[in-house]
Order: structure tokens, then C-alpha cells, then sequence
């Protein structure tokens, strides 16, 4: 279809993720528009340098064939587990995770977050797993692998601790697995002891769940060591979640009681929740106007260049502008599943898949979080939020999808309508 | 094959309906907040930046007959914070500290009305000083949350001359502000505390205006908004008095510093408050924005209680003024008569019980008429006129001339005087036992006993005898008259009566020497005898009450002067009083005819 080093480009994909970055970058500038000026006024200069490191980067990574990077993943991985451990002793903080260790530091010099582009190692290094095996596995012992590849890192992560990255490491677990084709009542069962967890403050609704458990155990016919160990795992989860909860640190227990009712605490860890919703509600259809946003000028939105980088589009541009912005998401995810659905191979296919998962998690958390849907951790929103690390993630990540995309079934091929 | 074409494809369109669920649930959320709650939230949003601060409106003008200005506004200053909390509160006013005076008091102040009302901006310099502002505008930077604005400023250009009716005003306090009369008020706001500017406060206050600035998360003010146009404070309403300047002042002048008491000049047809004095004064301006700690103590500390008002809250033994109630009572029950004589004539003294009663005059007046007696105001022919009444009659007559309720005047201040309303008021101070009939009807009759009267009700009780039975409520601010008959007399009995009154300051009078040039005065002295001794010298409260010209009253003057000795004292100091204000109301008239 194309010569070997031609790469054929799949604009609409390319297209969407510029023109996310270039409404990223003119919100990060109205971000930075407050009335008593802050350094964040110059950070859509830094944005729109990553922005240019990150297009070189992605060619970079386009001119390097699917082998090319399934053969880097192994070392890759490796190195990433490496970097995340060694952070566990030097990382440093910074900004809005001041106090944990999420960053790499050479010389006093902030480098980069390597947890950003761990989600990409890991995206490889668990489609090359999965990709080993012709069958999806079907058992939980035959879970084993995949989890352990997530497991480890996602370990490394949360120790820093850093439960936004995590969930997004949960988040490409369960869709990768479903892209590889493992039941869903299978992933039901795995994911089953974490939602155990969450309900185990409310016996009633842990009652209910729990039944419904066992149904699907019957239903499904599991072999019976996996049934009693998710049933035992559930229980076990249920008992101790409570006493888990004495355990977790006072502002994650905060962040987890704000998310239930924001309103408890409105001067504190409530306030960010609060402060977003009105500036996102006050901005109506059309919004205040670009960087007229009162809630951004005055300061009462916090943090709004970077975790909550959305309510400033809620703010300025109004029901209008976040609708652009979540078309611009939907079709830039569109494009990114017919490249994984066209995929010439399954690796390049779960590479493709999970690159989406990794994406799509981060969205629906970060927007959610605005809203105060999902609770407050403090993830970026891809192509938006001020942050060199993952916008040059995104875009190695743009530079992988148009590889994929370019080694995968054309449109001629027609086999799969999408 | 999990990744059969099929396989993939179905589950491609799977995460394409996932990824439209979760993105369609957003959209809904962002809808719901954006669109259907927008108005709900964009309050919110205006809420967290804009702050209300209060544009105190002008009091209304006080402004006597003539349209001579009694309080007016001037233009001040007010410094103020928008506190975040408490504790940003201390650290401002710390630094305000640094760079202008701020004592301990008016930091605790500050702190006070902070705590009753966080909401409004903090108060800490009610009244600045011109340097206090260049001061603080010089370092705004450093106080990013002042506010600095000019506001009027109570001022009352006569200052002590009028303090004793027109009051002053203060900030509301807490206790007030937990009455009903007080429900529209907000802490920090300023009422009138005393005289006219309480009484009028409704008609006085206007409606506080609002303008808003624009702050940042952290308080700081980072633009002025500006006042919309419904929300402009609005002066109140001017009150327009009876006072008359001019006399108002002449009498603060008579008074000087050194006579202590009180006086009042009523036009006797209206009840028109000419001018209302209590002596030693005090300054209201000195109150105005907060009274200074030294100052308020030096009027706390003055044993002549300078807030204390002579004139409509001090009562005192009317003594010898009191007869005319005496003679009203006799007269009009017909148990006398102008030219009726008593048993005995007065030889100096009265044997009545087991001891003797004594006159004024120890060397007897001789036999009088009751005219006579009110010229010669013989306590001999008093006592057993008293005695002819009878208590009973007495007290009763005493409560229909209005001597047991509050003159009715427009002042908070209107103390009522002291006077018993029926018999039994004895026993219950004296016991059953403790007094008898005689002693006390005796005492009563020449104005003395259980009887004292404020300046004010006496100059009510002299409009009826100069407006031959007719009383008028004594009124400072313009109103209608209110005007009862308190007595009916016949004509014979009410001009001789006055002829009487008149001969009080005709040669051989008690009060000759007050006579003044062409003007026929009708007057009566009197001696209170308050038994408190000083150096061995009994201290009496000298007093006069009358009115002039004679025979077509104009003014009825009352003045006390505490601790003034005899009455002729006071009897001078009216009648130079009156002098003033007829002539110079004459000079008026020529005026405004020519």
C-alpha cells in the first residue's frame, strides 16, 4: 500500500489531536489572564514549545515501524519500572503534588514526569503480552500476566502516591483486556473485590452487589476455585475496606468525602469542586468570552491551567465550547479505534486500543472531576492541561496511532465498516 | 480467534457506544449545569465577586425658624477593610497601625463589628483625618483590601449651644439592635442617640446606598464597580424647627460657663419651642464618629452632669412658681377668690400643729389678698390656702394641670416629673403613720415636698396661665399645634390674675429688678429649697416662669438655675431673655414688613 518508507498519513487523526492542542494552548493563554498576573501567564509559551517538541517526537516515532517499537517494548518496560522505582527514593514534587515524589529531577532540574510516558510503556508492554497468546485468556490464573505487567508499575505509582495515574493504569487494564477479547463477566469478577470496597460503607448496597455477585458466579460457571476466590476476595474487601480507611492518608480521605459531598467542606478540598461548577455553570451557552472568565480572573478557580483547565472553557466559551471540545475528543477517539480495529496485526491492534484507554480515561476523569462526577485526583486532560511531560506523551502517542495506522488495512480493504 | 475481523469489529462498535455513552453523559452534565442552572450558578458567580459596601446616606438637615442651619453634613472620611477572616482582620489592622494611630479601643472596635457582621466591610476609622487618608492611599499597595471612602459627616455648626435638644449620633449598638424599633438596621450603621435626631431618626436617617468592588479570592479590591443608579444612598428628609437660633444662643450666652441648670422659651398659642438650654453644655460633634475616651470622661467626671439635661430630665421643687397651680386649684374650685383674704395675716409665721411655719419674708407681709400674695409670693397666705384645698383636692387639681405626666415635649429625653397621683402614694412612702395631711398640703402649696418638676413641664403649665387656660404641648419640630384647656377661669379672675403676675416684676414685686423697658413681663419666682447645705448656707434652686409682653404673650420663659440662690437670680436672666427675643422678633417683623 505504501512504500516502505512512506509512512501514509491519516489526517483526520492528526488533524483532530492539532486542533486539540491549539485549543489546549489558547486556553492555557486565557488561563494565564488573571487580574493579579501570575507565572502562569507565560506557561502557553512553554505549552506551545512542547506542543513543537511533541509533532517532532511523533514524526520521530511515525518513521519507526510497528516491529521497530514491539521490539523496544521489553527494554522499554524494564527501564520504565527502573526510572519509577528509583523515583520512590529521589523523586521530587512539584505544583499541585507538591508533596509526592512524581517527578524526575537531574541537578535540581525538574525533567519531566516519567509516569507520563510509563502509560505508553505499559500500553506496549501489555499488548505484547497479550498479543503472545492466540486466545483471550478466559481464567483468572491466565490473568496473571497481564496483571502483574499493570500491577508492578501501578504499585510504583501509587506509592509516590499519584491515584490519578493509577486509575489510569486501572482504566487501560480493563479496556485493553476487553479489546483482547476477554469476557466481560470475567473482567466483572476481577474488577469485583475493588467495588466491594467502595460499597463497603453502606452494607445495604454491599448486601445488594454481593448478591448480584454470586448470581453472575452461578450464571457464569467459573471453575470453582475462581468462584470462591472472588467471592471470598469480595468479602474479605468488604470487612476490610473500613479499616483500610483508617489507614489512608487524611486528603485522600477528604478528596474520596468531597467527591460524596462537596459541600462538607467548601473552604478546602470542597472549594476547588465548588469553585469549578460555578465557573462552568456561569458561563451559560456562549461563556464570559475568551480569557473573560471572572472565576479564572479573580482566582477563585484553582489550579486553572492545569487540573482544572475545563472549567475554564466552561467558563469562557460556554456550553458551545465544551461541546467542541468533547467532539473534537469523540472524533479523535473514533479515529483512533478504526485504527485499532484496522490494525495489521493484534500487538499494533492492543497498542492502538490501549493508547485510546489511556486517553479516553483521562478525559472522562478530568471532565468528570469539573463536575464533580468523578472524584478529584488530579489528572491532566490530554492536549489541555499545562504540562510538558504528557503533552509530549500525547503526541509520541499520535506518532505510534499514525504508524499503526499507516501499516493497517486501507479503507479499500472493506472489511470492517466503521 | 479473538482477533477475527467479526470479533474486532463488534467490539470496535461496543467502545464506540461506550465512548458515546460516557461523552453523552457529560454533555447532559455540562447541559444541566450550563444551560438549566445557569442562573443559579452565575449568581454564585457574581456573589464570589463582587462585595457590597455601604454608602451611608445624609441625615436629613435640621434647620430652625428662620431656616438657620442646626445640623448639617459635612464631607468625611471613612477607612474600612474586607476581611476574608479574622485573623487577615488582625494583620491588617496591625499594619494600618504602623502608619496611622489606631488605638487599642478602636482595634477592638474594629473586631467587634467585624464579629456582628462579617458580610459588611469592617469599619476602623469611622471619622479619618485628611492626613490619616494621604497616609493610607500612600501605601495602598501594601493594604490591598482598604477601603477608603468619603462619607458625611454629622456637623453641627453651633455645636454645645444646641447640644441639648438637637442630641447627637452614634453607631447602633448591639442592645439596640435586638429592639423592633431597630429591625432595619445593620451593625455599624449610625442612629441617633439623643434629642431631636432620635426622636426624628425615621424621618432623619434616608436609605444607606450600595456601590460594589470587584474582588479576588484573596479579598484584595481589584476595581470599583461603581454605585447603580437604584442603589444611590438617599438623604433624609430635613426636619424644620421651631428654635430660634438667635435666642437659642443668646440664652447659651446669658448661661455662660458658670451658672449651672436650665431654660426653656415657648410660644405660649402654639407651644412653638423657642429655644430649649441645659447649662454646662457639651459638644455632639465631639460624639460624631466615635467621642474620644478623654473627652467623654471630662463630661462624666464634671459634678454638673453635662449630659445630664436641666431642662427636660432634671426635676426640681418648683417652689414658689408652683403657687399659680395652687391659686388655679383655689380658684377654679371657688374656694377662693382674687381679692379673698386668709384667716391670718402673715406675721413671718404660722403656728400650724406643734411648731411654726415660716415665710420667705420674716418679717411678715401683712394682710393680703391672693394677689397680693403672688406679688409679695407670701408662703403664710399659701399655707392656708393649701389647707383650705385640702390634699386630696390639691393632688387631684395637680393631675389635671399636667403636673404627674411628661410635658408631651419631642424628646427622647422627656422625663416625668414627681408628683403623687392619689393619697395612698404617702402611706406607701411614709407608712400609715408617717405623715399627716396638714404638714403635706402645706408643703405642696407653696411648691414644695413630694413635687418636682422639669424646666419643661413648668413652661407648658405658663402657656395655659398666658393663654388664659389653654395649654399647649411644647413642640420643637414644626408641627400643629396640640393645644387642651387645662382650666376654665372667668375673665375677672383670669386678668387679675395676670395683673398679679405682672405686679411679680412691677416695683415691690419679688422680681422688680427685672423689669425690661416697655414691656410689660408677668412672671413669678421662685426659691426651691432642696435642702442640701453648703458651708452652712442652704443651696436653693432659683427659678422664674412667666411670660410677655402681658397682656398679648409671645413667649413664656422658664429658667432654673441649680444651686442659683434666689429667685430674682433667675428672674433677671428670663426677663434679659425675653428683652432678646422681643425685641429682636420686632426688629424681624420691621424687616419683613419693610
Amino acid at each position: 500500500m505504501s512504500g516502505p518508507r512512506r509512512v501514509s498519513l491519516d489526517w483526520p487523526l492528526v488533524a483532530a489531536a492539532i486542533v486539540l492542542s491549539m485549543y489546549g494552548i489558547a486556553v492555557v493563554y486565557s488561563a494565564g489572564q488573571t487580574d493579579v498576573p501570575t507565572a502562569v501567564a507565560h506557561a502557553y509559551r512553554q505549552q506551545t514549545m512542547w506542543f513543537a517538541l511533541g509533532l517532532v517526537g511523533a514524526y520521530a516515532v511515525s518513521r519507526a515501524s510497528a516491529r521497530l517499537i514491539e521490539w523496544a517494548t521489553v527494554p522499554a518496560y524494564v527501564g520504565t519500572v527502573l526510572v519509577l522505582l528509583m523515583l520512590l527514593f529521589f523523586g521530587k514534587g512539584a505544583g499541585t503534588a507538591a508533596d509526592t515524589k512524581s517527578w524526575l529531577a537531574v541537578g535540581g532540574i525538574r525533567l519531566g514526569q516519567p509516569s507520563e510516558l510509563a502509560k505508553i510503556t505499559v500500553v506496549m508492554m501489555l499488548a505484547k503480552v497479550l498479543a503472545a497468546n492466540r486466545e483471550a485468556p478466559s481464567s483468572l490464573l491466565e490473568l496473571w500476566k497481564p496483571a502483574l505487567v499493570v500491577g508492578i508499575p501501578w504499585l510504583e505509582i501509587m506509592l509516590q502516591p499519584d491515584l490519578g495515574t493509577g486509575i489510569v493504569f486501572v482504566g487501560i487494564f480493563f479496556l485493553m483486556l476487553f479489546w483482547a477479547g476477554v469476557a466481560w463477566e470475567l473482567l466483572v469478577l476481577v474488577a469485583s473485590p475493588v467495588v466491594s470496597l467502595v460499597l463497603a460503607f453502606n452494607t445495604s448496597l454491599w448486601g445488594a452487589w454481593f448478591l448480584l455477585l454470586l448470581a453472575l458466579v452461578l450464571w457464569y460457571k467459573p471453575y470453582l476455585w475462581e468462584g470462591v476466590a472472588v467471592v471470598s476476595a469480595n468479602v474479605i474487601a468488604g470487612v476490610v475496606a473500613p479499616l483500610l480507611w483508617d489507614h489512608l492518608q487524611p486528603y485522600r480521605q477528604a478528596r474520596l468525602k468531597v467527591f460524596l459531598d462537596p459541600s462538607s467542606d467548601p473552604l478546602r478540598t470542597g472549594y476547588h469542586v465548588i469553585q469549578s461548577q460555578v465557573a462552568i455553570g456561569s458561563g451559560g451557552w456562549l461563556g464570559k468570552g475568551f480569557t473573560m472568565g471572572t472565576q479564572k480572573r479573580l482566582a477563585f478557580l484553582p489550579e486553572q491551567h492545569t487540573d482544572f483547565i475545563f472549567s475554564v472553557v466552561g467558563e469562557e466559551l460556554g456550553f458551545v465550547g465544551v461541546t467542541v471540545a468533547l467532539a473534537l475528543f469523540g472524533f479523535l477517539f473514533y479515529r483512533v479505534v478504526r485504527v485499532a480495529a484496522r490494525a495489521s496485526d493484534s500487538y499494533s491492534s492492543l497498542v492502538a486500543f490501549g493508547l485510546l484507554a489511556m486517553w479516553f480515561t483521562h478525559v472522562v476523569e478530568n471532565v468528570g472531576m469539573t463536575l464533580n462526577l468523578t472524584p478529584v485526583t488530579g489528572i491532566p486532560l490530554p492536549f489541555f492541561s499545562y504540562g510538558g511531560s504528557f503533552m509530549f506523551a500525547s503526541w509520541l502517542a499520535v506518532g505510534i496511532l499514525v504508524r499503526i495506522s499507516s501499516e493497517g488495512r486501507g479503507a479499500g480493504a472493506g472489511q470492517i465498516a466503521l | 480467534m479473538s482477533f477475527h475481523p467479526n470479533e474486532v469489529a463488534r467490539r470496535a462498535r461496543v467502545a464506540l457506544g461506550l465512548i458515546g455513552l460516557a461523552f453523552g453523559v457529560l454533555l447532559a452534565a455540562f447541559f444541566r449545569t450550563q444551560v438549566i442552572r445557569n442562573q443559579q450558578w452565575s449568581l454564585r458567580s457574581e456573589e464570589n465577586r463582587l462585595r457590597e459596601v455601604p454608602l451611608p446616606a445624609p441625615r436629613g438637615n435640621i434647620f430652625d425658624r428662620t431656616g438657620k442651619i442646626i445640623a448639617e453634613n459635612v464631607v468625611g472620611y471613612t477607612v474600612s477593610i474586607l476581611p476574608q477572616s479574622l485573623d487577615s482582620l488582625k494583620g491588617t489592622l496591625r499594619r494600618v497601625a504602623t502608619l496611622v494611630p489606631l488605638s487599642k479601643g478602636e482595634m477592638d472596635a474594629a473586631l467587634r463589628r467585624y464579629n456582628r457582621s462579617p458580610v459588611r466591610p469592617t469599619v476602623i476609622l469611622p471619622d479619618a483625618s485628611f492626613d490619616e487618608i494621604s497616609v493610607l492611599e500612600e501605601h495602598r499597595i501594601d493594604l490591598p483590601n482598604l477601603i477608603i471612602q468619603s462619607s458625611p459627616k454629622r456637623f453641627y455648626p453651633e455645636g454645645g449651644d444646641v447640644a441639648a435638644f438637637v442630641g447627637t449620633i452614634g453607631e447602633v449598638s448591639d442592645s439596640e439592635l435586638t429592639l423592633p424599633a431597630y429591625a432595619g438596621y445593620k451593625p455599624g450603621q449610625l442612629v441617633g442617640k439623643q434629642g431631636l435626631e432620635r426622636e426624628y431618626e425615621t424621618q432623619l436617617r434616608g436609605r444607606e446606598g450600595s456601590r460594589f468592588v470587584e474582588v479576588d479570592a484573596r479579598g484584595r479590591v481589584v476595581r470599583d464597580v461603581g454605585a447603580r443608579a437604584d442603589l444611590q444612598p438617599q438623604q433624609g428628609k430635613p426636619l424644620y424647627t421651631n428654635i430660634d437660633l438667635d435666642l437659642q444662643e443668646y440664652i447659651a450666652h446669658v448661661f455662660g460657663d458658670s451658672l449651672t441648670g436650665g431654660a426653656v422659651a415657648i410660644e405660649p398659642r402654639t407651644g412653638a419651642v423657642l429655644a430649649l438650654y441645659s447649662a454646662p453644655s457639651w459638644d455632639p460633634n465631639q460624639f460624631v464618629g466615635g467621642v474620644s475616651v478623654a473627652y467623654y470622661d471630662s463630661l462624666l467626671n464634671d459634678t454638673r452632669a453635662p449630659l445630664y439635661n436641666k431642662a427636660t430630665q432634671g426635676t426640681y421643687p418648683p417652689g414658689s412658681t408652683w403657687k399659680l397651680a395652687t391659686s388655679v386649684i383655689g380658684l377654679e374650685d371657688s374656694l377662693v377668690s382674687m381679692d379673698a383674704h386668709m384667716p391670718q395675716p402673715c406675721t413671718g409665721r404660722y403656728l400650724y400643729g406643734n411648731r411654726y411655719w415660716r415665710c420667705h419674708d420674716l418679717n411678715g407681709h401683712g394682710n393680703l389678698n391672693l394677689a397680693e400674695a403672688i406679688e409679695k409670693s407670701c408662703d403664710i397666705y399659701f399655707y392656708q390656702l393649701g389647707l383650705k384645698i385640702g390634699l386630696s383636692r390639691l393632688i387631684a387639681g395637680g393631675l389635671k394641670l399636667g403636673f404627674f405626666d411628661p410635658s408631651g415635649i419631642d424628646l427622647p429625653e422627656d422625663n416625668a416629673p414627681r408628683f403623687p397621683n392619689r393619697l395612698q402614694y404617702f402611706d406607701q412612702k411614709y407608712g400609715p403613720r408617717g405623715w399627716t395631711q396638714g404638714a403635706t398640703v402645706m408643703n405642696m402649696s407653696i411648691g414644695q415636698g413630694e413635687n418636682a418638676q422639669t424646666v419643661i413641664n413648668m413652661a407648658k403649665f405658663y402657656t395655659a396661665l398666658a393663654e388664659n387656660g389653654v395649654e399647649a404641648t411644647p413642640q420643637i419640630a414644626a408641627r400643629p399645634p396640640e393645644l387642651h384647656r387645662i382650666f376654665t377661669l372667668s375673665d375677672d379672675q383670669l386678668a387679675s390674675l395676670r395683673a398679679a403676675l405682672v405686679g411679680v416684676v412691677q416695683a415691690g414685686g419679688t422680681a422688680a429688678s427685672a423689669q425690661i423697658q416697655g414691656v410689660v413681663l408677668a412672671g413669678k419666682t421662685g426659691t426651691a429649697q432642696t435642702g442640701i447645705r453648703r458651708n452652712g448656707v442652704e443651696l436653693n434652686h432659683a427659678w422664674f416662669a412667666g411670660f410677655a409682653p402681658a397682656d398679648d404673650p409671645k413667649i413664656v420663659v422658664v429658667v432654673m438655675i441649680q444651686f442659683g440662690g434666689e429667685g430674682p437670680r433667675a428672674a433677671r436672666v428670663a426677663s434679659s431673655i425675653i428683652g432678646h427675643y422681643l425685641k429682636s422678633s420686632v426688629t424681624s417683623l420691621v424687616e419683613t414688613g419693610g
